[in-house]
């Protein structure tokens, strides 16, 4: 590129002399009269002529701005969870009317799982004594369908078909439950338990000195379905109410002031009545249609899709440009060196590119991806990993470049007179050579961008790529392995996908559009 | 021509040494082996062994005792042996599995190949005869597109399109659910229509590529001085273009075309993957995602056999193809 020093002195010279002066001054001889451009304003007019690169520079110019200014503009974080609320139904308790004796147990040795049982038996049979394993039990009758069974003297335990439940949060010892039943069939109003004198109201109400309720007799087993949750006696006794009354449904209002409407469903079967609750949850807005607030609706976390598009794109751009930087970096450095020096430095290197190029990079990627998978990298360290690697696996392509490049420069003229003229040989690379190769390295490294940010897609698709939190093209898409998804959302994964497919068109485009306005050969 | 053949022969041995060490290490030093998973797995069982005693077992077991370096030559020794070992995850032997399913992969390149070549050789002279004009933007717009769409992406929309929307083929594998029900030729044209959107995703991404190269080609050739001398004796377009062009493209296309006949055997890892079509590609990435240091090694190093062929037999094939190369 001798000449470009040359070019370029003349056509500043000419600029300054026909700005204040027009054409016409000069003879038709004049070498004035003729424009001259350097090679580079040559390259630049032959690339704005091409109207489909023209198309594709713009759209990259949109791309990144869509992509690096759209995160700042968009309203939204890139990992904002939005929220709905939601009408669920949830199993919330189940009533049962109880038909059966239910034991209370004192002494867990003597009144055994087996001693029930016979003490069943021989509720059943009337018989009030009986003997198990060597111990004699009798059996006295409190009241209709309640009876004590002793041992030795001492209450090991009852059977009723009523039960005495708790209103607080704590349980009910068993000397109360014995109490309260043998008071309720002596039909005495008060009763002591526990060094405690309770009091046995309406409704089989049990209220302590303080006339709080502590606890009631009822025939009713209402137990929710989660074990943390609590009924007060007031649900609870609205609940009875409903389903004697046989209602569907009830709507309730907590102490917390939560309203929420129950449904009761009888189950015949377990003779039981299934509780569900109807509340409004507050839910991730997973997979929501587009809409004024989301333009292109939200994704299976419930963040905003036009959002994510945007970051996305930041991180397949950066990725593709780390990536050829890595690359050509490599690859003019070893195929510069390769190129100048030749003999057996030559030799080596290309062997190297050699075992390089024929290294299987898609299956290499896919076994790292894997193996980053097991050892649970976090998401940031996992991508520089990646670059790293896409990086490493694809310099021998340029490093083949830059030395076929140099190959042939090295044997033309200008270098050997850049030779001749003495210019150290540090200026004659830098200066002389490189720039030569630069023209071939543009092209290669815009259509490398391409292929890069599909290769990082396709192994974000695969999962193996860059991972939530962060969001690339790729991994957007990943969500279409999902049948429904693919079926029922495309605003989901379509964006994404003509996202990718512009992007990498446009590149290289542009990179096809460089070629010929690189090439002096060309007609236009 | 015989030393020359001998002498890259000779370099891509040593070539695979390397890239077969490099494969080796790079698997060996995988932070979760199957070993581990396995032994994970059988000290999880009631009354088993302990994980670090399942784990010396298996790893004698497994041959995996000793460093990369010895593993590595003892891995090359069974391999100059013929001995290929057994696949982990497949539990058959390596050959047995590779035998089951390269035909398949096999089949579906070559019949995407053949389609790619009617599709893409014409289309590019068509664009290099009429350059710039309609149609060649055109063209060149279809094969950009090719190159650029990204497989899985194309492969989701003919899906959603043939499959979801028109419901005329299977969204995923090689048989239909009443594949055991068919008589033969029924079953022959199950396995066709479950591999025609596969075949038409690797058509469609990968003859953008040729594509273009036969229209640059073609652009060179028709730029060439005996052209000129044809057109000069006022021969008819047709005849240039058809007897004397087209003759002198076909060199470089013949050469990439030879030299791209061995990876029709190393099968399509990802388009195999989407539809989940038996092939060695979806074999293999199982088989790597999962660890199989016999199944994967045997593939890679296959693969990479496979490029040196095809790297060595397009070089041949110039040589045969055009009588002004003379290689030493």
């Amino acid at each position: 590129m001798s000449d470009n020093e040359n070019n370029k002195f003349s056509s500043s010279q000419t600029a300054a002399e026909t700005a204040d002066k027009p054409n016409e001054q000069y003879s038709l001889s004049d070498d004035r009269r003729v424009k001259v451009l350097s090679p580079g304003a040559l390259v630049a007019k032959r690339f704005f002529r091409n109207r489909l690169a023209v198309t594709g520079m713009v759209i990259l110019i949109l791309m990144f701005a869509f992509s690096f200014i759209g995160g700042l503009v968009s309203p939204y974080r890139q990992d904002q969870l939005f929220y709905r609320t939601d009408v669920q139904i949830k199993d919330y308790a189940g009533v049962v009317h109880n038909e059966e004796f239910r034991y209370t147990v004192n002494d867990p040795v003597l009144f055994k799982n087996i001693v029930q049982a016979q003490a069943l038996k021989n509720i059943m049979a009337g018989s009030d004594t009986f003997t198990y394993n060597g111990t004699s039990y009798t059996i006295e009758k409190i009241a209709d369908d309640v009876y004590a069974v002793s041992s030795g003297g001492n209450v090991v335990g009852l059977a009723s078909k009523e039960l005495v439940t708790s209103s607080t949060r704590d349980d009910v010892s068993f000397a109360f439950t014995e109490a309260a039943f043998r008071a309720r069939a002596a039909g005495e109003g008060t009763f002591t338990a526990d060094g405690k004198t309770y009091t046995l109201g309406e409704g089989d109400s049990i209220t302590d000195a303080a006339g709080s309720e502590v606890a009631y007799i009822s025939a009713y087993i209402v137990r929710p379905v989660m074990p943390d949750v609590f009924f007060s006696r007031d649900f609870k006794d609205q609940l009875i109410d409903a389903v004697e009354s046989g209602q569907t449904s009830f709507t309730y209002t907590g102490e917390d002031g939560v309203t929420a409407e129950y449904i009761l469903s009888y189950n015949a079967t377990s003779k039981s009545w299934d509780i569900k609750q109807e509340i409004d949850t507050k839910v991730f807005d997973t997979y929501s249609s587009p809409s004024s607030e989301h333009w292109l609706g939200t994704d299976r976390n419930g963040m905003d899709m036009l959002t994510r598009l945007m970051y996305g794109g930041r991180i397949s751009l950066i990725i593709g440009f780390v990536v050829v930087f890595i690359e050509s970096f490599l690859g003019i450095i070893l195929g510069g060196i390769s190129g100048y020096f030749g003999g057996w430095v030559d030799g080596l290197i290309m062997r190297i590119v050699d075992i390089f190029y024929c290294i299987p990079s898609m299956p290499i990627i896919i076994i790292i991806g894997a193996a980053m998978d097991a050892a649970n990298l976090p998401s940031l360290t996992r991508m520089m990993y990646l670059m790293l690697i896409l990086g490493l696996l694809g310099w021998a392509g340029v490093a083949r470049l830059v030395r076929g490049q140099i190959l042939s420069l090295r044997e033309q003229e200008f270098m050997t007179a850049t030779e001749a003229c003495g210019i150290r040989p540090s200026r004659r690379i830098f200066r002389h050579l490189i720039p030569n190769v630069v023209p071939q390295l543009i092209v290669y490294m815009t259509m490398g961008l391409g292929s890069t940010i599909i290769m990082e897609a396709t192994l974000s698709f695969l999962g193996l790529g860059v991972r939530f939190p962060f969001a690339s093209w790729g991994n957007i898409i990943n969500d279409v392995n999902n049948t429904y998804v693919l079926t029922n959302y495309w605003f989901i994964w379509i964006p994404a996908g003509v996202l990718l497919l512009v992007t990498v068109l446009a590149f290289n485009i542009v990179g096809d559009g460089l070629r010929d306005a690189f090439d002096p050969k060309m007609k236009r | 021509m015989r030393k020359y053949i001998l002498k890259r022969l000779l370099q891509s041995v040593v070539i695979l040494f390397f890239v077969a060490f490099i494969i080796y290490a790079l698997m060996r030093c995988l932070p979760t082996s199957y070993i581990e998973a396995m032994a994970q797995q059988k000290s999880m069982q009631p009354g088993s062994k302990s994980y670090e005693e399942w784990m010396q077992q298996l790893t004698v077991m497994y041959n995996m005792d000793g460093s990369i370096v010895t593993g590595f030559f003892r891995w090359i020794g069974s391999m100059l042996r013929g001995e290929f070992g057994d696949s982990w995850k497949w539990t058959v032997p390596v050959v047995e599995k590779f035998n089951d399913t390269v035909w398949l992969s096999f089949v579906m390149g070559l019949i995407s190949f053949i389609l790619e070549l009617l599709i893409a050789i014409p289309l590019g002279i068509v664009a290099a005869t009429k350059q710039y004009s309609k149609a060649d933007y055109t063209i060149s717009v279809i094969a950009l597109a090719g190159i650029s769409l990204p497989t899985f992406f194309f492969a989701s929309l003919l899906k959603l399109v043939f499959s979801v929307k028109l419901g005329w083929f299977d969204l995923y594998g090689l048989i239909g659910r009443n594949y055991n029900q068919l008589n033969a030729w029924g079953q022959f044209l199950d396995k066709a229509n479950h591999l025609v959107m596969p075949i038409v995703t690797l058509v469609v991404v990968s003859m953008g590529a040729l594509m273009r190269y036969t229209r640059t080609n073609m652009l060179e050739v028709l730029n060439a001085d005996y052209i000129r001398t044809a057109r000069a004796k006022g021969l008819s377009e047709k005849k240039v273009i058809y007897h004397h062009a087209f003759r002198n493209t076909l060199i470089p296309i013949v050469t990439i075309v030879g030299g791209s006949l061995p990876g029709l055997f190393s099968g399509a890892l990802i388009t195999e993957t989407l539809f989940a079509i038996p092939g060695i590609g979806y074999t293999s990435y199982n088989s790597m995602v999962s660890g199989d240091i016999p199944f994967s090694m045997f593939y890679l190093v296959f693969i990479a056999i496979l490029t040196l062929l095809g790297n060595l037999l397009a070089d041949i094939l110039y040589a045969v193809v055009d009588p002004r190369v003379r290689i030493a």
